[in-house]
């Protein structure tokens, strides 16, 4: 069985494409080759800057012939199904055979495709990927119309087995296809031919290239920690630059340098962000102080002098990277001193945070006003959370962020630290934006954990009321991300809340604040169907007097729906909901965003359903307590049983309702009870209520499931020896009056009726 | 190939100019109008568009007003310079062309590490784009390296290869200066040496001063408008002349369009142009460029008439 070797050599390809093309070329063309009737048996991709590589071993030599039999029309039918029959197979009358077909005769169509050569197949398939070859970005280059990443150079295409190797003949635009290839762009430069994989790689190895992405990293990181640790350092991990730097080099050589004295001083944050987005440098930490005191560089190529004059250059460039740095540190430090953070912060007036929603320093505003109504419920003082709130964006300010955007946060607990700020109130600069992803910690600290929530609370009442919700794939506002971020914060901190006041009167709020700074209107007065809308909160009658509105007023006119955030051309307003509206359906966007949260917990969507059919669902910690405690409670043969003894009792209970026109609820005795075991579910009731109403009012839901699967033996013993719809009406109405205390004690934990099987 | 060092700054220029005549560029002379890059120059940006081939190099002072330091910032500048080399088509060897022109200078491949690095280039102001890289000698940017892709709206058919070399930052680093007021501008051993400082120091604080707070807005933009209009009038004038002869003035138009840009980046220097007015001020000379690329290609020069 042959092997294919494939090499498409250019000029550079940016590293960031690299490792989708070489998957992308693999499936391509394995595809293709499939899908022509070849088989295979492994298949692998590589890429280097100037190259992409695919070898398949143990492909067939050719594809197999198929005979493909197809049955047409009776001989008898019209012309035309016969004129059709041969339409579809591009057949002529006289390439059909006649056959007798059970019914009569009828007309067959034999069709033979011989097999192919392996060769034949390669080339056009091997062609037809270069020519649509999905690359993000592609050009053209040179007088020619082939599209590819950078200009294509050559492309290597060997099909060999035992008895040796043979050039796939292909021409793409001009560039045929050969046995051979280059080596490294300076230490090897000229070309050279391989007869197959094995000597591919160990030819390329000898010209100074590592074919494998995975070979160069993994050297990479081993010459870099190394190098660190001979110095008493350690690199800092970074996968995502180790792949990168990977991809820019085809013979990497690990350099190491010191930083200057006069940069040790920068944050290491600073150092690392610095050199790792312009220099693409490894910083080498300090284990003793933490401090970052060397770069890693990695170079593509090894000099006479080892490396030398690339190192000198390389510091070089990092020097005056630094002292831009530096420079933005020192000015943000003297800022800070002088003016402190809410002087860095007095710019953010003039920034728009989103022109429906007014400037950076408006929302600083309102996320101080929550803060401080969220800091009691996480055990914060107000005070601080409210002070934490207008200071952690002042960084946005800064020289620093100002450069590397990535920085945000992390600078502003620098300089809140150098204003004389207290940790507290410090830290929550950084920690106010996490968590950033599923996998980012959750804040603890309670001053951080108040602005954090007040925070994303902001952000989704602000685009919840200006009608900008994430849709489908669309969410350009990271308002899912919010949501779970706002579920986690509440899960993790175990913070027990109502979530709809505060998100109905932050959303109040909000709309106060846009009508007193022009950004909603206010409804003035109708006439004839004409809206008259003012802006600002200060109104102008017909008359020319006017009056200034009091936020009494103005609230007021917010619950009665009268804010409009545009009035088109056309006189046509669009306003604003309800704040009861707007939380009502935020909430149900946390509850989407909780239900996703638990599934990924492992708890089912109906269990979830039956807590939030219960009152309170808007206190996320209950919920979650109640649908954990309940999920367990399913997983035992209790809890499994006594659902079904429930639906069982809920179920006669609802027909006989239906029938009886009455709702039975009350006024079981059990003077009238017959059967023993009736005796015994009249005892096991009372006992059971008498455990879950003080479990239900300490929110220890465990202990009242608990309680609720000590009446599956009774229940399901009423059942077996009972019948409840009995000719004794007296009887029949106290057995009826029975179950619904079960169901009302079942339903006071979970709306059980919800849960499936 | 062993090349001895380069001593000065225009040596370096010196050689770049006979490498890529020896290469057979046609070496121009700089345009002679307010520009903020090499590729401003028509020979760029008009000769990139159309089927003819073309092969030019040449220096082109550059001023970007904001990037103005008053001669203190070790390596900017508001007035520098940038070489140029455009060639249609694209040869299959430019990468190696390229590599030649930093052996010519002094810089030696197999003691440096000579890295391209994606950066694809784009100029909004020009309606262009092309993909490429930066070229980084040690770390260090040394060129841009871009294939033409679209040029004033139009497909680059041909595609030419464009390098544009930061002349000041390469020079620094061949002739291992840390400011750029310090590097020798012709040779150190002349009887007379001037250093870049004792030629521009001056013109940069006196540049800085006027671009950042003397300007007359008023003027630079009431200019900015006669610039866009007289583009606009040359190109509606229609390509007949007096005498009956087709003429089209694609460069007369051209040249309002560079002037407007220019205009644009000192109102952009004195601050007086807000976020939002940024890009349709960019849409503006945007437009005046692609208005000028179509009378281009209409002309001889730019393939749309036979020769």
């Amino acid at each position: 069985m042959p092997d294919l070797l494939i090499e498409l050599f250019s000029e550079e390809i940016p590293a960031r494409m690299q490792a989708k093309a070489r998957e992308d070329l693999k499936k391509l063309v394995t595809d293709g080759l499939v899908e022509a009737g070849l088989t295979y048996r492994a298949a692998q991709g590589f890429s280097t800057p100037r190259r992409l590589t695919l070898a398949i071993e143990g492909l067939t030599a050719e594809s197999r012939a198929v005979r493909e039999e197809r049955k047409g029309p009776a001989t008898t039918a019209p012309e035309a199904a016969l004129q059709g029959f041969l339409r579809s197979t591009g057949l002529t009358l006289d390439q059909l055979e006649v056959r007798d077909a059970g019914k009569g005769q009828a007309y067959f169509a034999v069709i033979e495709k011989p097999g192919r050569k392996a060769a034949e197949i390669i080339a056009e398939v091997l062609e037809a990927t270069i020519r649509a070859f999905p690359w993000p970005k592609s050009m053209r280059w040179g007088a020619g119309t082939l599209r590819w990443v950078r200009p294509l150079h050559s492309i290597l295409c060997l099909l060999s087995d035992d008895h040796g190797a043979e050039v796939v003949a292909l021409d793409v635009d001009g560039i045929a296809s050969g046995n051979t290839t280059r080596g490294h762009r300076f230490l090897s430069p000229g070309a050279f031919a391989v007869t197959g994989f094995d000597d591919y790689a160990a030819k390329l190895k000898r010209a100074h290239v590592i074919l494998s992405s995975d070979d160069r990293a993994e050297h990479i990181w081993h010459d870099a920690t190394n190098m660190a640790f001979a110095a008493g350092l350690e690199v800092v991990e970074d996968k995502g630059l180790l792949a990168e730097v990977a991809g820019l080099v085809e013979w990497p050589v690990v350099l190491m340098g010191k930083i200057g004295e006069d940069f040790l001083g920068l944050p290491p944050e600073v150092l690392q962000t610095s050199m790792k987005e312009h220099q693409k440098f490894f910083s080498c930490r300090n284990p003793k102080t933490g401090r970052i005191e060397a770069f890693i560089t990695v170079a593509n190529t090894q000099t006479a002098d080892h490396g030398a004059t690339i190192l000198k250059g390389n510091q070089k460039v990092l020097s005056a990277r630094l002292s831009d740095a530096r420079f933005f540190w020192e000015n943000d430090l003297r800022t800070v001193k002088s003016v402190g953070m809410e002087g860095m912060a007095a710019g953010l007036a003039h920034v728009t945070f989103h022109n429906k929603l007014g400037s950076q320093a408006d929302r600083i505003a309102r996320i101080e006003a929550l803060a401080r109504e969220i800091a009691p419920l996480v055990g914060a003082a107000p005070d601080l959370a409210a002070e934490a709130a207008r200071v952690a964006k002042a960084d946005l300010q800064s020289a620093m962020v100002g450069e590397f955007p990535e920085l945000q946060g992390t600078m502003g607990v620098y300089y809140a630290k150098a204003a004389g700020l207290p940790d507290a109130v410090a830290n929550a600069c950084k920690a106010h934006y996490q968590p950033l992803g599923p996998s980012d910690d959750v804040p603890t600290e309670p001053v951080s954990v108040a602005v954090a929530l007040a925070d994303k609370i902001d952000t989704l009442t602000g685009f919840w009321a200006i009608d900008e919700k994430p849709t489908g794939s669309k969410d350009p506002f990271a308002l899912r991300r919010a949501a779970l971020g706002v579920i986690r914060l509440v899960l993790g901190n175990g913070a027990h809340f109502s979530m709809r006041p505060i998100v109905s009167e932050a959303t109040t709020r909000l709309l106060v604040g846009l009508i007193r700074t022009s950004h909603a209107g206010l409804l003035a007065g109708e006439d004839d169907g004409n809206e008259h809308w003012n802006w600002g909160d200060t109104v102008v009658y017909p008359d020319g007097s006017s009056a200034e509105r009091s936020e009494r007023e103005l609230r007021q006119s917010i619950e009665a729906g009268e804010v409009c955030m545009e009035v088109s051309f056309a006189g046509r307003s669009r306003r604003f909901e309800r704040p009861a509206n707007i939380s009502s359906d935020l909430l149900s966007f946390f509850h989407d965003r909780l239900k996703v949260h638990l599934k990924d917990q492992g708890i089912r969507h109906d269990v979830i359903d039956a807590c939030l059919a219960m009152p309170g669902n808007d206190d996320l910690t209950l919920l979650v307590k109640r649908a954990e405690a309940l999920a367990a409670f399913l997983k035992t043969d209790d809890g499994e049983n006594l659902i079904q003894g429930f639906k069982r009792a809920n179920n006669i209970l609802t027909q006989a309702e239906a029938k009886d026109g009455v709702e039975y609820s009350f006024g079981a005795d059990p003077k009238f009870a017959e059967d023993a075991t009736e005796r015994t579910l009249f005892d096991a009731l009372d006992t059971a209520e008498a455990a879950i109403a003080p479990a239900m009012k300490s929110e220890d839901f465990a202990q009242a499931m608990s309680a609720m699967a000590s009446l599956r033996a009774p229940i399901d013993g009423f059942f077996e020896a009972v019948q409840v719809n009995t000719d004794n009406a007296v009887v029949r109405r106290n057995r009826l009056n029975l179950l619904s205390r079960i169901r009302t004690i079942c339903l006071s934990v979970a709306d059980l009726t919800r849960i499936e099987g | 190939m062993t090349t001895t060092a380069p001593r000065s700054f225009q040596e370096i220029i010196l050689r770049l100019q006979s490498y890529w005549a020896a290469q057979g560029c046609a070496v121009l002379q700089p345009y002679d109008m307010e520009v903020g890059a090499g590729t401003f120059h028509p020979a760029t940006t008009l000769r990139a568009l159309g089927s003819r081939p073309w092969a030019a190099a040449y220096v082109q002072p550059s001023r970007r007003p904001t990037d103005g330091r008053y001669g203190e910032n070790p390596n900017r500048l508001q007035h520098y310079y940038q070489y140029q080399v455009l060639i249609k088509p694209s040869p299959a060897n430019l990468q190696d062309l390229y590599l030649g022109s930093l052996a010519a200078i002094g810089i030696d491949a197999t003691l440096h590490d000579i890295r391209f690095v994606e950066d694809d280039w784009e100029s909004p102001t020009l309606g262009a784009w092309g993909l490429g890289w930066e070229v980084w000698c040690d770390g260090m940017e040394v060129s841009q390296f871009t294939y033409f892709q679209q040029v004033g709206g139009h497909d680059c058919k041909p595609v030419s290869g464009e390098l544009t070399y930061g002349l000041e930052r390469l020079a620094m680093y061949v002739l291992g200066i840390d400011h750029v007021m310090d590097m020798p501008f012709n040779d150190p051993a002349s009887p007379i040496p001037l250093k870049y400082g004792d030629i521009f120091r001056q013109t940069e604080q006196e540049y800085s001063r006027w671009n950042f707070d003397q300007a007359d807005t008023d003027m630079l933009l009431k200019h900015f408008e006669d610039a866009e209009a007289e583009c606009e009038r040359i190109l509606a004038a229609g390509a007949e002349d007096k005498a009956g002869r087709r003429i089209v003035m694609a460069h007369p138009a051209y040249d309002q369009c560079i002037k407007a840009s220019h205009l644009f980046n000192l109102l952009d220097a004195r601050g007086v142009i807000s976020v939002t007015e940024r890009q349709a001020y960019i849409g503006r000379v945007r437009a005046l460029a692609k208005k000028c690329a179509d009378a281009f290609v209409t002309t001889e020069a730019g393939g749309g008439v036979a020769a």
